[in-house]
């Protein structure tokens, strides 16, 4: 069975190529960066979604089935060009998808989307509408790109498609945003708050997106790891010295004074949880982590 | 978060094990409860709870010892020292000891800190998702279905009822959860608030500010008395018109204030505890 990866070099991407690759699939893969080191059986092409040679991917290969991961989710890019990748970039996707006969296709994006909030329940469900389009309009295109691929489930009711709401990732590779978030030897926190936070060994997001394919799953599921623990927790079992910062100074501070560089709706993130409910996809798959809370911090803090 | 400010004591650690709760590699059951955090904490407390003031506890035993349930009582008394004291003799006197998931005010956890202390002891933004949830995972709710109008209450209708919501009532239909009904007597005497400052509440970002008679919001040691009844179960599917549901919550509020009468006559030694209907 043929594969097509978009955006297969980000650190998500060459994991998911990999387990593919071991599960016996066939993978081609598309992404704007390089992977140099890239096994040879994958066919790659630079290219970026939303251009000609993408479709060309889709037109020469015809894959079985597709996985949409060419989202910027880092907060640094600024937003008309994230808008544009992150929407323009899953409604070529879906097009090709449906264009040249892609059976199955996964979206694979956030649990951010279901926003932080002082009264937001824990344990979000799939019904939940997203909070996170007001109070942290950065994450806007993510959500829409979100809402936009679930539409296909009705648009193209004949793929088979499933839209991922995977939790943080953290891992050896120290790529993704709870990763950069725990970069420095000190981590600053909002004094006062102490959110839960949910993550997930990189090696079983990958393997839960390769498993939503397998199953052939058609519909929306969040996917998580181990039970979430409090941030100041992660931030001292990850190695690192939590730094309590009241707000006002924080939100003053953002990109100085050594706080980091994140948007001032993140700041909602780093008091308020956001638990999601993976029930319905334990259910459809009987997917299980390989990794508990502490394996996959130490996975984190040891690696080079 | 208490590490350095709050000791242990072994009665109290105890009492934590013996609560039904799972708690993972890093002391944390999976609604944030911190094992560590909550054994400090009620360690502290008990002074207040057992010495401070004094909670005269009667029917515990209506209160399930596992499993799901809503305990619906009256709130008083400016601030929910009736809350505090319904925890203490869940957590204290309770055998075995359960702790409830209090619906707290949204506005609690705007502020650091008590958002923080609140997250590890379990106590959520009153949420019907939330406490549904809850209920389901078999656990037991905590609800003053008077909300702040309740708290607001002046000294002098402290025993009094305001208008009840009927959330509590369609959850316990839904998830066919037991009520167990509570009557709570002294928050008026603990601290007898003459005034709500809601002006001054706005600028803080609270539904009002209370003064109480000696100006300060510091509550002089008191003797409570804590009545829980008798379970209540009503049949029905939590979707039913809300003239039927009113009626139940009416059912329910009624036995609060017999609770209420009954509490403030053995405060006021007219009966005696053999003389109660729980």
């Amino acid at each position: 069975m043929k594969v097509l990866v978009t955006g297969i070099s980000g650190m998500l991407g060459r994991l998911t190529a990999l387990k593919l690759l071991q599960h016996g699939y066939e993978v081609i893969g598309i992404d704007r960066r390089p992977w140099p080191e890239a096994p040879e059986e994958i066919e790659l092409f630079q290219a970026d979604i939303r251009k000609r040679p993408a479709e060309e991917a889709f037109r020469s290969h015809r894959p079985d089935a597709a996985i949409h991961m060419a989202t910027v989710t880092h907060l640094t890019q600024t937003s008309p060009d994230r808008m544009r990748v992150n929407l323009y970039g899953t409604r070529a996707f879906i097009h090709h998808c449906q264009a040249y006969g892609v059976k199955q296709a996964v979206f694979a994006g956030r649990h951010t989307f279901y926003g932080a909030a002082a009264d937001s329940p824990l344990y979000h469900t799939e019904d939940e509408p997203p909070m996170s389009a007001h109070t942290f309009p950065e994450l806007a295109d993510l959500v829409a790109a979100d809402l936009y691929a679930a539409s296909s489930l009705w648009r193209y009711p004949e793929i088979a498609t499933s839209v991922l709401r995977i939790v943080y990732t953290l891992g050896p590779s120290k790529h993704g945003t709870l990763a950069s978030f725990l970069r420095g030897p000190n981590v600053p926190l909002i004094a006062g708050f102490d959110p839960l936070f949910q993550f997930i060994h990189e090696e079983d997001a990958a393997e839960a997106i390769v498993t939503a394919l397998a199953h052939k799953l058609h519909g929306i599921f969040n996917v998580s790891g181990p039970s979430p623990v409090p941030l100041s927790k992660i931030v001292r079992a990850a190695g690192r010295r939590p730094l309590a910062v009241p707000s006002t100074i924080f939100k003053l501070g953002i990109g100085r004074l050594g706080l980091p560089q994140i948007a001032a709706g993140a700041i909602d993130h780093l008091k308020y949880p956001i638990v999601v409910d993976s029930d319905a996809f334990r259910r459809a798959t009987r997917y299980t982590y390989a990794y508990d809370e502490r394996e996959t911090i130490n996975s984190f803090r040891t690696a080079s | 978060m208490f590490d350095n400010l709050l000791s242990i004591d072994p009665e109290i650690a105890a009492r934590i094990e013996a609560i039904d709760l799972e708690f993972n590699k890093f002391g944390i059951d999976p609604y944030g409860i911190d094992k560590n955090d909550l054994t400090r904490f009620v360690s502290a407390f008990a002074w207040i709870y057992r010495y401070y003031f004094k909670v005269d506890v009667y029917g515990l035993d209506h209160v399930p010892s596992q499993g799901r349930g809503i305990l619906v009582g009256n709130h008083s008394g400016g601030v929910a020292i009736d809350g505090m004291m319904v925890m203490g003799s869940m957590l204290l006197d309770a055998e075995p000891p359960r702790l409830p998931h209090g619906m707290i005010d949204k506005f609690i956890h705007e502020f650091p800190g008590v958002s923080q202390v609140m997250s590890r002891m379990g106590q959520f933004t009153g949420n019907p998702d939330q406490a549904r949830r809850l209920l389901n995972a078999e656990r037991l709710v905590l609800s003053f279905p008077e909300g702040a109008r309740g708290t607001a209450k002046l000294a002098k209708d402290a025993d009094s009822l305001v208008d009840f919501g009927t959330g509590f009532m369609r959850l316990a239909l839904q998830t066919k959860s037991p009520i167990v009904p509570f009557g709570f007597v002294g928050g008026g005497d603990a601290l007898p608030t003459i005034a709500n400052l809601k002006r001054l509440g706005r600028l803080f970002g609270v539904p009002y500010v209370p003064v109480t008679k000696w100006i300060l919001l510091v509550p002089k040691p008191t003797r409570f008395q804590l009545l829980y009844g008798q379970p209540m179960h009503f049949e029905g599917t939590g979707h039913e018109r809300d003239e039927v549901v009113s009626e139940m919550v009416d059912q329910v509020k009624e036995r609060i204030g017999d609770l209420i009468r009954q509490g403030r006559q053995l405060r006021e030694k007219a009966i005696s505890e053999e003389d109660l209907v729980l």
